[in-house]
């Protein structure tokens, strides 16, 4: 039975805080834990399947043309070769995240250097890859066209402008001002396990395992990229190995996969080279942003611009929200937010962890520290001073607002010194040293999710939902969730993800899978515990479960009496969407060290202090926020996207030339979280978390090395070149 | 890759021998080669595999030096008791370099025989003169942030990429070459590695069917060992400049200074007028901004690069820090 639960209103009745077991928020190690270290864990290329043919993709080395004549006669003649499969359904480009249908299709219409044009099928993998590189592609080459965003004029992005007051003016009278262009470079997702596929076909039913986030989106994009009912296609994901975006949609290996394997009758495998990984799967765009900051003499903000300039493929809706923070965190009646997308042909920008505010936030909280500086202000302070108490352009209440509480604790714990911000005042050897801050935001997002929970007659649970885990924990909460409510230890409990024979999740994107799929789990256990409270003859509020009794009486097997209870909780956010602005909020600390000679940079310690709503364990929402706060020191020193000026190519496309950052290069960090309920996120009083951590991370370092070393600097990351270039003498 | 032959050696000679054939190369640690045979960079129809030939020895020699076998690994070499006592700027390049689990891999001739890492070399869709003649250097022009700033040429702009040789490079260690018929020859590193004039796909001098048998170190010299790397990513990032240094300092003027550059060439870059430069003045700020102008007299920047010239100088200025520190 599916019991449907619709959220108008904040959840300020929840039963996760009043139940017996006492599992929820713990830090529970990951049940899946052993399995990945052991390597017992299968990823999708690697179950074992007979007869698997080997897939690997052609890849167009022109920027912009057409695909006149692809050769296969030279690569059909070579040993081992099955087939080389030529589809107009094959995808040009990944598949935004939530897109629900097929991205470009067509790829004989060539976009960007490096898309897929075909596929070669053989019996090893390594007889397809050498085919793949001997085929011969003829093309009629559209020559020059736009690679940067500077060749094109851009399109404003109209959904996002905001102009209120008269900013011009405020800038005028303002006691301080700050009006500042940064720029960001792409970033890759640069996920452990490359993209890849095996897909299946029974002449009825394709099955397809694959590495992929979202699962309920992405069993409609498969479909209707092929052509099939997606009642015929099945996809499973148990495990992914990374994904930070860039596996929301299906990408181009999946499709091919499929077509393969419905085309010749027998399993096909597709897995991508890591280069291709790099030049074909999505970029997160670079940016140009302008800010400009307008405060009164107490340092309160009266007027606020952000602009900013990001670029994608022609065809893409997709823009970088860069402002989507900025249009909430901080006041400021006069305000200007524009965001401007170019259309050049790179490969396909989409999300890629914390699509937003992992840029925006750098830019804007490294403007804050001028401000802060220009003021007279500790930067804490000033953030203190400009907390608005409700939405400013929206006027909407705020679901919960933790940053005051980040602020004040993160600096304490820090050690923050509120004193004297002046520059290059300590020096130890060749080091300048130097601290600085910055805030965190990142809007909370929750999704329409279903999950089935049977309580079983032995007394164990099952959980059933084709939500993924893609390492963030998934697993480990939904089976806390379920321990709480219906008072099993956790290892009494079956997670079963993955899989779209099971209901519906969300899926894991947007930093919105924990919140909404636990919800759904907790509207399942709702129902299981009505049915048992109802066979005991009392109340659900009175059902006291722990450890597989009901209170002090009967065992769940005496009281099940060899039936399971089967519910499938389907939950929906409703007006609590549209009633309160929700949004994670914290705050970075850190203290770098810049080598006078080199102006390299090297972060000696940092600590985050983050709000999310209810933590659901602890061990698992921690390592999200250290792994932010890593994307942060990447982000800030050493991440970037590499174009060929003329034709657009990417030309560090492997890990050793994108760089991001080794152990060596993470210290200690420290994570503080800031323990609240937000009834009004989820129905479990959760907020998203996978993302929050690096949205931000980037300037406190940025600030961090203007204070060691008096380096101001505009543009991430922060090269030793960069730094020198600003360095005082 | 392509399909391949695959022979074992079992001796110099033999190796020498399988090479001779055009198309035929050697593999050791295979840590470089590998990979560019996956990408197509490199496809060679015969592949001799050296990894059981011996000559992975560590010894001294008559003179006090120390002779290193072709196929010591980068990890047995640094962590060896005398290089780390008495070469130690030779144990910290090799360090700097690579990840614990390539240094376990990687033998020192495969080290010093290690490709560039110019995007447009390792990238087969792109041109590239070292790796197909003619065909023209993608880099001019294009992302050049790694590459040279000394001794490039029209045809090619990209640096050697390693540590181990720069090192060796101011050591002035001598690379043992052994050919098919037995005889053999000794080159200094300084002079292995070439520029790239209008040959650049030969790195280094090697010619088809000779093996590098060994490097011998010359005897320990006195003086301080300083090996700096710069670097965007504190470890698995090759160097921007890189400098390998042995400087003594008696009464207050310098009496040795042998450095090598990392970073800017085709080679390890060495320049004997910094030497003699140097030898003989008190160490000073003066003095060093004098060593880099000779260094950098002919240093020419490709655009992304450009910031090489000015860190080649402060790096400079860094080293001259530690001797000060070191010799207070």
């Amino acid at each position: 039975m599916t019991v449907h639960f619709k959220q108008d209103q904040p959840a300020t009745d929840n039963r996760l805080d009043t139940m017996a077991q006492g599992v929820i928020g713990k830090p529970l190690p990951r049940i899946e834990g052993l399995a990945k270290v052991t390597g017992t864990a299968p990823y999708a290329a690697e179950y074992v399947c007979e007869n698997c043919a080997e897939g690997v993709l052609v890849t167009a080395t022109i920027t912009r043309g057409t695909v006149v004549r692809v050769d296969i006669d030279g690569a059909m003649r070579m040993p081992g070769v099955v087939a080389v499969i030529e589809d107009d359904r094959l995808i040009a480009r990944p598949a935004q995240g939530t897109a629900n249908e097929a991205p470009k299709q067509q790829p004989r219409t060539v976009c960007y250097w490096g898309q897929p044009i075909a596929l070669v099928v053989a019996e090893t993998f390594e007889q397809a890859r050498d085919a793949a590189r001997r085929i011969a592609v003829e093309y009629r080459d559209d020559g020059d066209v736009a690679v940067t965003p500077a060749e094109v004029a851009a399109e404003e992005q109209e959904d996002e402008t905001v102009r209120e007051g008269n900013l011009d003016k405020a800038m005028a009278d303002a006691a301080f001002a700050v009006d500042a262009t940064y720029t960001t470079q792409g970033h890759a997702s640069a996920a452990m396990e490359p993209h890849a596929a095996m897909a299946q076909w029974d002449g009825r039913t394709l099955t397809v395992h694959a590495s992929l986030q979202m699962l309920n989106y992405n069993i409609c994009e498969l479909a209707d990229a092929i052509g099939i009912g997606a009642e015929n296609i099945r996809l499973i994901s148990r495990f992914v190995g990374g994904g930070f975006g860039s596996k929301l949609g299906i990408s181009e290996e999946v499709v091919a996969a499929s077509l393969a394997a419905m085309q010749l009758q027998r399993p096909v495998r597709v897995v991508m080279s890591r280069q291709q990984v790099f030049q074909g799967i999505m970029r997160r765009s670079e940016t140009t942003q302008r800010l400009r900051l307008a405060a009164n003499s107490d340092g309160a903000l009266t007027g606020f611009g952000h602009e900013a300039l990001v670029s994608n493929l022609p065809g893409e809706e997709f823009a970088e929200p860069v402002l989507q923070s900025s249009h909430f965190l901080y006041p400021g009646e006069n305000r200007e937010l524009v965001l401007k997308l170019a259309r050049i042909h790179r490969m396909t920008a989409g999300s890629v962890r914390a699509p937003g505010e992992a840029v925006g936030m750098p830019a804007l909280e490294a403007a804050m520290d001028i401000l802060a500086e220009k003021a007279g202000i500790d930067p804490v302070e000033l953030r203190l001073r400009n907390i608005p108490d409700k939405d400013p352009e929206r006027g909407l209440p705020f679901s919960s607002h933790k940053l005051a509480e980040c602020l004040r604790q993160g600096a304490e714990a820090f050690g923050w010194d509120h004193g004297s911000r002046l520059a290059r005042q300590r020096r130890e050897g060749e080091w300048w040293i130097g601290t600085g801050m910055a805030s965190a935001a990142r809007v909370h997002n929750v999704a329409e999710a279903k999950a089935r929970v049977t309580l079983k007659a032995d007394g164990t649970a099952v959980v059933e939902t084709d939500m993924t885990d893609i390492g963030t924990g998934t697993y480990t909460v939904v089976a806390q969730i379920v321990g709480e409510m219906l008072g099993l230890r956790p290892e009494r409990i079956l997670v079963d993800l993955g899989d779209t024979r099971h209901p519906r999740g969300p899926g894991s994107g947007g930093s919105w899978g924990a919140a909404s799929i636990g919800s759904a789990v907790y509207v399942a256990c709702m129902a299981i515990r009505e049915k048992l409270a109802a066979q005991l003859g009392t109340d659900e509020s009175q059902l006291r479960l722990s450890d597989g009794k009901a209170g002090d009486g009967q065992t769940l097997v005496e009281l099940l009496d060899g039936s399971d209870i089967a519910q499938t909780g389907h939950y929906e956010p409703g007006r609590i969407k549209d009633d309160f602005a929700a949004s994670g909020f914290g705050a970075f600390f850190a203290q770098v060290r810049v080598n006078h000679y080199t102006g390299e940079t090297r972060v000696d310690r940092m600590l985050g202090a983050f709000g999310f709503g209810r933590v659901l364990n602890a061990k698992t929402a921690r390592s999200q926020c250290l792994g932010g706060i890593t994307w942060s020191i990447g982000m800030a020193l050493t991440e970037a996207l590499e174009f060929d000026p003329r034709d657009g190519h990417l030309v560090n496309r492997d890990l050793a030339e994108y760089h991001v950052p080794v152990h060596r290069d993470v210290p200690d960090l420290d994570v503080i979280l800031i323990e609240e309920r937000d009834p009004a996120a989820s129905f479990i009083q959760a907020k998203g978390i996978g993302e929050l951590g690096m949205c931000g991370g980037a300037a406190s370092i940025a600030n961090a090395i203007y204070n060691a070393c008096g380096a101001r600097i505009f543009d991430y990351p922060m090269t030793p070149a960069r730094v020198l270039a600003a360095m005082p003498d | 890759m392509r399909a391949f032959d695959y022979r074992r050696a079992h001796s110099p000679e033999d190796a020498a021998r399988l090479t001779q054939a055009p198309e035929a190369m050697l593999i050791a640690g295979g840590t470089n080669l590998l990979d560019l045979m996956k990408l197509q960079v490199e496809t060679p129809e015969l592949l001799a595999d050296i990894g059981r030939i011996g000559f992975a020895e560590i010894i001294d020699t008559d003179d006090g030096g120390l002779s290193i076998g072709a196929l010591a690994t980068n990890t047995a070499v640094a962590i060896h008791p005398r290089v780390r006592r008495d070469y130690p700027v030779l144990a910290r390049a090799i360090l700097a370099g690579a990840t614990q689990q390539l240094r376990n891999r990687a033998t020192t001739g495969g080290n010093l025989c290690q490709r560039t890492r110019c995007f447009y070399f390792t990238d087969i869709d792109q041109p590239c003169n070292k790796r197909e003649p003619g065909s023209g250097c993608g880099a001019i022009g294009g992302v050049n942030k790694l590459h040279a700033v000394l001794g490039a040429s029209d045809h090619c702009i990209a640096t050697y990429p390693g540590d181990m040789a720069v090192a060796m490079a101011a050591l002035d260690a001598r690379v043992i070459i052994g050919a098919a018929d037995g005889q053999q020859r000794s080159v200094p590193v300084r002079d292995f590695h070439r520029l790239p004039g209008d040959t650049p796909w030969r790195d280094n001098v090697l010619d088809p069917g000779e093996v590098i048998l060994a490097v011998e170190l010359p005897a320990p010299l006195e003086g301080m060992q300083i090996y700096r790397k710069v670097r965007e990513r504190s470890s698995y990032a090759f160097a921007l400049v890189s400098i390998a240094a042995v400087i003594a300092v008696e009464n207050g003027a310098i009496t040795r200074a042998e450095l090598a550059f990392g970073g800017l060439a085709h080679k390890p870059w060495h320049d004997p007028r910094i030497s003699e430069l140097l030898v003989g003045s008190a160490p000073s700020a003066e003095l060093f901004d004098r060593a880099a102008d000779l260094l950098l007299e002919s240093a020419e920047g490709q655009g992304d690069n450009d910031f090489k010239i000015p860190l080649a100088r402060r790096a400079l200025h860094a080293v001259l820090a530690q001797v000060m520190e070191q010799a207070a």
